[in-house]
């Protein structure tokens, strides 16, 4: 039998947390990914369908549905990402495409991206540094894509901090930006 | 140059990528008899205008949505934002 383990998208085994003074950035691993996006017309539609499967309301523009175990945040016109625990939820992807049927194009996500948390008073600081968003000014609950180290990243502002999104391919590198904003801020 | 997206508000150009002419919008019929004329005018023909232009740019670097932008080549005043997915339904483009 292979002996096959997992790593994180830094290549450890252990999710990797930094420490600054006044900001702490958590790789967040387990989490299970899912873009959904309606077809020709079919955008109330999968809107029902949603609500049905998820018990929760597709999110407007640059907004996020957040419930204690899913999530779901905007990425673009009539296309959502929907964020849940990994665990449990392997085959997430099939369960919402059983459920959208030809109303929506579903394509799994996980592993595509890897997560950064961001926390601290010094998180809008860093963020200016890296980033044309604004997000001194991001309400909670609120979503944008932006470019942090020449990387489409999704900035998704949680109760207490941010989420960076960014490609998993290049983890390392979108890292490193953080961890270099940090260290000339904090 | 700030582009105004219709759907994110004002955004830094530099997310966007540029493809080129509006008019690219309405590809020919493949399947016309006289498809291999319309292709080379529709791949090959472009109008240098000096003055309002709509050209199609990419979100990329955002919501991935296509734009048909109406900017001024000579000023790069930007008049006019559109989702090129509105723009190709009115045209009679959508499926």
């Amino acid at each position: 039998m292979l002996k096959l383990k997992s790593i994180t998208p830094l290549g450890a085994d252990e999710a990797r947390v930094d420490r600054f003074t006044g900001l702490t950035i958590t790789e967040v691993t387990e989490r299970a990914l899912v873009s959904l996006t309606a077809r020709n017309d079919q955008a109330d539609a999968i809107r029902d369908k949603a609500r049905g499967l998820l018990g929760i309301d597709l999110p407007d523009i640059g907004d996020s549905a957040m419930g204690n175990i899913r999530s779901v945040f905007w990425i673009g016109p009539e296309s959502w990402m929907i964020d849940m625990p990994y665990s449990g939820n392997e085959y997430l992807a099939r369960q919402v495409k059983q459920a959208m049927g030809d109303s929506a194009s579903v394509v799994e996500q996980t592993d595509g991206w890897c997560r950064f948390d961001l926390e601290g008073a010094t998180m809008n600081s860093v963020l200016e540094r890296l980033c044309n968003a604004d997000s001194a000014n991001l309400a909670e609950r609120a979503v944008t894509r932006t470019q942090i180290h020449h990387l489409g990243c999704f900035l998704w502002r949680q109760k207490d901090g941010f989420a960076v999104f960014g490609p998993r391919s290049s983890a390392a590198s979108l890292h490193h930006a953080l961890l270099q904003a940090a260290q000339s801020v904090c | 140059m700030i582009i105004n997206h219709p759907l994110l508000g004002p955004r830094d150009a530099q997310e966007f990528t540029y493809l080129g002419d509006a008019s690219l919008i309405h590809r020919p019929d493949w399947q016309g008899e006289d498809a291999s004329g319309q292709f080379h005018d529709y791949l090959y023909l472009r109008d240098n205008l000096a003055g309002q232009h709509r050209e199609l740019w990419f979100h990329e670097v955002g919501d991935r949505s296509w734009l048909v932008v109406t900017r001024n080549t000579l000023t790069h005043e930007i008049t006019n934002v559109e989702l090129a997915r509105d723009v190709a339904r009115r045209e009679g483009r959508g499926k």
